[in-house]
């Protein structure tokens, strides 16, 4: 809400030495925040006065042009040796005997712009006659401002005049404050926030009784009240006086013509929304009722739109005139030919406003202030000021009458104990203290026993609940009153192991030399398509948002790798070669079938079952870890040549988590989309499958622009954290010898040298470690075999091993490689 | 050899007379003296305290001498012998000092060559200032909460005095779910931890909840679709603005320093009344007011904006089931983007969020 502060002063007794600042510092800590100070015109200097053309002759000019060259007379200080000025002027909107605004030299004008006398046109123009855009104000760009006789006299300070220089509050409002959507409701409040004295401008008498205009409410829930006044012979050829039209543009609205801006005048004042309709248009009796499904209205903005039954409408003979609350219907509008006028101010429903204005997508002032809360009394008295406004400045006549249908909606009695105030805020708050802090805020308080009955005054519909007259109290005592005390400190278990294992993940990764990056969990078919994921991969099914920020990520990503690759691409793209990262975060997983969340009451709890219920049909969203990586792994320097990323990396990479974590996963080969089929492994977990990692699949790379044999890895986290044992194994160890064998063994080439390992592992009691430390193919093996050597480490627990023994356990574990996967041993 | 002298005559044995000794003694001091390397001292130990060296060969003699002769002789041998055994250990200790010294200069190596072998690792502030809350609020007895980032409308919205209606609702820009009927959101703020906590345990109830939150706007230099905040909850008996205000106060402390304090202003969120917003003294001036007019970060205010806060509405207690008449509560919730980028005065968002490794990488893998 922007508040001019000169219009604020109207209605409260400030005195002059209280500065912008002191007031923003008073408003912000009295509940209306500020935005900022706006200084309008602070460049602006004088003189810029009133002048009165005293002769205009045209004269034409060889280059087509014709100007006038004006005599002004600008008063006695400022004529020179008592003769008016003359001036060159090239508009031609104003005739000999208009007031004009001229500025003088020595002027200074927005945008630094300095008066001085100038030789233009064979004249000596001895100043500017001003049009608004060159005084920084709106109005007719084309033409120069011409000033109502009524309005000011020659010789007159225009920059005083006209608002020139002018300093606007411009404040946070918060839903709850309806009113500070007003002049009168900040007057208020900065009355009560520097205790001086408040005159409302609401406090004028409007009549009762007697019909200006018939008017049925069929929805009186929708509808409380409805008010209606009208004025005739109204002359819609008068321009908007110049102080109103420059309080409308510095409140933030535009000014459009009498008419329009005597009823937004009235909103900024008042805080209530008016509506003028001309009566010429208007056919039969206002009705105002729910609209029919489907049923259409083309509002003031020229658009069509389709209501539902929820919707409430002016109607009239001839169908819907305005969609109540939120804009007026086109065919009714004020125009320049409208002489008569009934003027409209109502009471709506804030849920019912809300409700229209969202499902339409138009929030308009109206329904800005509506769906806030108005308070229910403005209703006839803006009617009263708006006429009355029609009389004044539009020469209108108004219509004895005023229809009021309906009644105000009289505030509910909110009782609370009188030591809430304290308990609420922890200051010592005595009752006394708080009933005069509530009727400060127009309360009225009647005190019953050791409780406060209070009543909210009406321009207060946000006052409901006990806690919201603590809160009341609490602003007029002091948010800085608050004392600062530590609550008892609860027994608390520490973090959970989900979450301390989170961190050791992300300080095992950061330690094997990862950098950890935060991506947004969005993504798209595009995504999918670059990664190569076939048709039916069930990575395609997506959570997809109603208003996606981009057409091309429409929904929420089930993979981490799109993001992380995006991010590889930035880095190496930004010069970069060696590039490790990862990312910790969800990916998220529709559910079968098109589930929907309930939304249940407030008034209690919902029971377990309906929160089971609330809970299935949210999508599965666990937490997941993606690695990628590109370039040197080990960076090549004086020490020699480094290594490339490897397949391998990205395996070892979730193997040293997994190991940090104490989970034992197989790795095992497969192949998955988006990696390598030859070089992917997948990671089993009790018979699960948890992630993938190795090299992305040539494609991949190409289609991300990536280097050559990049690697990926992608892993559930919550699966492995699940798996996580509170307690590792304690070890246990033999102080006995150990025995070292080595042995080679010749496999297909297809076979795993895990699935080997394994077996060799499996064999003995006695063989205490395996360490694969060869991998052989070439001549000494046969084509599509391979060989490889095996360390072993025997050792027993209770005795040093015997030759024999040692032999034994070496043969057992050679044929038990060979049984499982027809290793020979070899020669 | 000379045969054994058994009859006891005097027998002139020419290598033991003491002229002889004397000269193969001062032949070997010299040539331990000699000796310049290692080597050539293994050589001159060979040649002269060897098995065959004279005085080792002179020393087979003494037999031969008639008994009365013998101890003499021993003497002068045995001191010769002990000369050059002594001479060559302390032309060995030397040389070998000598060896290790010149060792060393020769490996002599320059220690300020690379060693980055292994890339360096980092974890990403927003992780760390999480876990760093978290350690914070666990101190004090608190725990560390979490929910979905896919939520239901009912637990972002209506649980918590949001009404489909109410305005404050529309004014948060919210990612829907498709269907709309679906009635679920992307959670606009972390609050709906809150209302899942009260819902799933009996108070007394002190947590905290980190984490990712969206809206709909457009990602600028101050903007973010994504951003992350920290929520706060206690609920128990007797809790009061002031407990929200000590606890404030001593996050403060723990996060910024001791000097550190906050103030509340007045606010509004439909899950709290009274609400307030939380400032913090400005990090970069202190409010000093010989600073505070120029302070950047502050513009001028002493202040900087921290968060919102407030007593637990009732209503939100009703709704998650926790009688209002025995308990209350405090809430507050903060972000965390902007808590890190103005403390280290990163002038644009988007440095925190596009994953470019030399943001990251400088925070190591600090807590």
């Amino acid at each position: 809400m922007r508040v001019p502060i000169a219009w604020l002063r109207e209605y409260v007794a400030l005195p002059e030495s209280v500065s912008a600042v002191d007031l923003a510092a008073k408003l912000t800590a009295y509940d209306l925040k500020l935005e900022e100070i706006d200084s309008v015109g602070a460049g602006i200097e004088g003189p810029i006065v009133v002048g009165r053309v005293v002769s205009a002759d045209k004269e034409p000019q060889s280059n087509g042009k014709t100007i006038n060259w004006c005599q002004v007379d600008v008063g006695p200080e400022h004529n020179v040796g008592g003769e008016p000025r003359g001036i060159v002027c090239g508009a031609h909107n104003f005739v000999a005997g208009d007031l004009v605004v001229v500025s003088l030299p020595g002027a200074v004008l927005p945008g630094d712009f300095a008066i001085a006398a100038r030789k233009t046109y064979g004249h000596i123009s001895d100043g500017m006659i001003c049009s608004g855009a060159e005084l920084g104000i709106a109005g007719d760009p084309a033409g120069i401002i011409v000033i109502e006789p009524t309005e000011a006299s020659v010789g007159d300070d225009a920059i005083e005049l006209l608002g020139l220089r002018a300093e606007v509050l411009d404040l946070e409002v918060n839903p709850d404050r309806a009113y500070a959507l007003s002049l009168r409701g900040v007057a208020r409040d900065t009355a009560l926030a520097f205790g001086v004295a408040f005159s409302d401008p609401a406090a004028i008498e409007a009549p009762r009784g007697g019909e200006a205009y018939p008017v049925v409410v069929e929805d009186a829930v929708a509808c409380p009240v409805f008010t209606a006044r009208v004025v005739t012979g109204f002359d819609s050829s008068r321009p908007t006086p110049s102080w109103m039209a420059r309080r409308i543009e510095l409140a933030g609205m535009r000014s459009i013509s009498l008419a329009v801006d005597i009823t937004n005048y009235v909103m900024l004042e008042l805080g209530q929304p008016i509506h003028g309709y001309d009566r010429a248009t208007l056919q039969g009796p206002i009705v105002v009722r729910k609209a029919v499904e489907g049923e259409k209205i083309t509002t003031l903005d020229d658009v069509t739109r389709t209501l539902t039954a929820a919707d409430l409408l002016i109607t009239d003979d001839s169908g819907p005139i305005g969609l109540a609350a939120v804009m007026g219907g086109q065919h009714t509008e004020l125009t320049a030919t409208t002489t008569d006028i009934v003027i409209e101010a109502a009471h709506f429903d804030p849920p019912m406003v809300a409700r229209t204005a969202r499902l339409m997508k138009l929030p308009s002032e109206a329904s800005k202030r509506f769906e806030r809360g108005v308070d229910p009394e403005l209703p006839a008295i803006a009617t009263q000021r708006a006429a009355e406004l029609f009389a004044a400045y539009g020469g209108a006549t108004i219509q004895d009458g005023l229809t009021y249908v309906g009644e105000a909606p009289a505030p509910a009695t909110i009782t609370i104990a009188a030591d809430l105030p304290a308990k609420v805020t922890g200051i010592a708050i005595d009752t006394a203290t708080s009933i005069s802090a509530l009727e400060a805020n127009g309360c009225s308080v009647r005190v019953e026993g050791d409780h406060l009955v209070v009543t909210p005054p009406t321009w207060r519909p946000d006052l409901t609940d006990p806690y919201d007259l603590a809160e009341e109290v609490l602003r007029v005592v002091g948010y800085d009153q608050v004392p600062s005390v530590l609550p008892p400190a609860p027994a608390g278990r520490g973090l959970t192991k989900a979450q301390r294992l989170r961190r050791r993940v992300g300080m095992v990764l950061a330690g094997a030399g990862l950098i950890e990056v935060k991506t947004f969990p969005f993504a798209g078919p595009i995504d999918m398509d670059k990664l190569g994921l076939p048709a039916d991969d069930a990575r395609r099914r997506q959570v997809l948002l109603e208003n996606p920020l981009s057409a091309e990520e429409p929904g929420m990503t089930t993979t981490l790798l799109p993001a992380l690759l995006k991010t590889l691409v930035l880095n190496i793209g930004r010069g970069h070669s060696d590039v490790a990262i990862f990312e910790t975060g969800r990916v998220f997983l529709p559910k079968d079938g098109a589930l929907e969340a309930p939304i249940y009451g407030v008034d209690s709890r919902p029971t377990s079952a309906q929160l089971a219920a609330l809970e299935a049909a949210l999508p599965a969203q666990p937490q997941r870890v993606g690695i990628v990586m590109a370039g040197e792994r080990v960076h090549s320097g004086w020490w020699g040549k480094g290594r490339a990323v490897s397949w391998a990396d990205a395996i070892a990479a979730v193997l040293e988590v997994a190991r940090a974590l104490h989970v034992p996963v197989e790795v095992e080969a497969i192949a998955y989309a988006p990696w390598h089929p030859g070089r992917c492994a997948q990671f089993v977990l009790d018979g699960t499958i948890i992630g993938h990692a190795g090299e992305l699949h040539p494609r991949v790379v190409k289609s991300y622009g990536l280097p050559a044999r990049t690697v990926a890895a992608e892993f559930d986290l919550d699966a492995l954290i699940a798996a996580a044992p509170d307690l590792g194994d304690a070890p246990s160890f033999s102080t006995f010898p150990v025995a070292k064998e080595d042995v080679a063994l010749v496999v297909d080439a297809d076979i795993t040298a895990e699935s080997v390992a394994r077996a060799l592992q499996g064999a003995s009691d006695l063989i205490e470690s395996v360490r694969l430390f060869d991998v052989y193919t070439g001549d000494q093996v046969p084509t599509g075999a391979k060989s490889l050597a095996f360390a072993l480490r025997l050792r027993a627990p209770d005795r040093t091993l015997t030759d024999d023994e040692i032999k034994t356990a070496r043969d057992a574990a050679v044929a038990a490689a060979h049984t499982a996967t027809g290793a020979t041993q070899r020669t | 050899m000379s045969a054994p002298n058994n009859d006891y005559d005097p027998v002139e044995v020419t290598p033991l007379q003491i002229e002889a000794v004397e000269t193969a003694r001062d032949a070997a001091l010299a040539a331990i003296a000699a000796a310049t390397t290692l080597d050539e001292l293994k050589d001159v130990r060979l040649a002269h305290a060897g098995d065959r060296s004279p005085l080792a060969l002179a020393n087979r003699e003494i037999g031969a001498l008639p008994p009365q002769a013998r101890k003499d002789a021993g003497q002068r041998i045995g001191q010769a012998r002990g000369a050059v055994a002594k001479a060559l250990a302390a032309r060995t200790a030397s040389l070998e000092e000598e060896f290790e010294e010149k060792s060393l200069v020769d490996e002599c190596v320059d220690v300020t060559l690379p060693w980055d072998l292994e890339p360096v690792g980092a974890r990403h502030p927003l992780t760390t200032i999480q876990d760093k809350v978290a350690d914070i609020f666990v101190a004090m007895g608190w725990e560390v909460a979490e929910g979905p980032e896919v939520e239901a409308e009912w637990l972002n919205f209506d649980a918590l005095n949001l009404g489909p209606d109410h305005p404050a609702r529309t004014m948060q820009d919210t990612f829907w779910v498709s269907p709309e009927k679906a009635a679920m959101v992307l959670r606009t703020h972390t609050s709906p931890v809150q209302a899942r906590t009260m819902l799933d345990r009996e108070p007394p109830i002190y947590i905290v909840c980190p984490g990712r939150v969206f809206r709909t706007d457009e990602l600028d230099a101050t903007h973010s679709p994504v951003f992350h905040q920290v929520e706060g909850l206690a609920i128990d008996e007797g809790i009061s603005m002031a407990h929200l205000k000590g606890t404030l106060d001593h996050f403060a402390r723990a996060m910024f320093g001791d000097a550190m304090t906050t103030r509340f202003r007045p606010s509004y969120f439909p899950f709290t009344e009274p609400s307030a917003e939380v400032d913090l003294l400005c990090y970069v001036c202190h409010g000093d007011p010989a600073l505070v007019a120029a302070c950047r970060t502050c513009r001028g205010e002493g202040w900087v904006e921290w968060g919102g806060c407030g007593v637990v509405n009732p209503r939100v207690l009703v709704a998650c089931g926790i009688d209002p008449e025995r308990y209350s509560g405090f809430a507050f919730g903060m972000g965390l983007d902007r808590t890190i980028t103005s403390r280290y005065d990163i002038a644009d968002l988007r440095d925190l969020i596009d994953g470019d490794i030399r943001f990251t990488l400088p925070f190591g893998v600090e807590v």
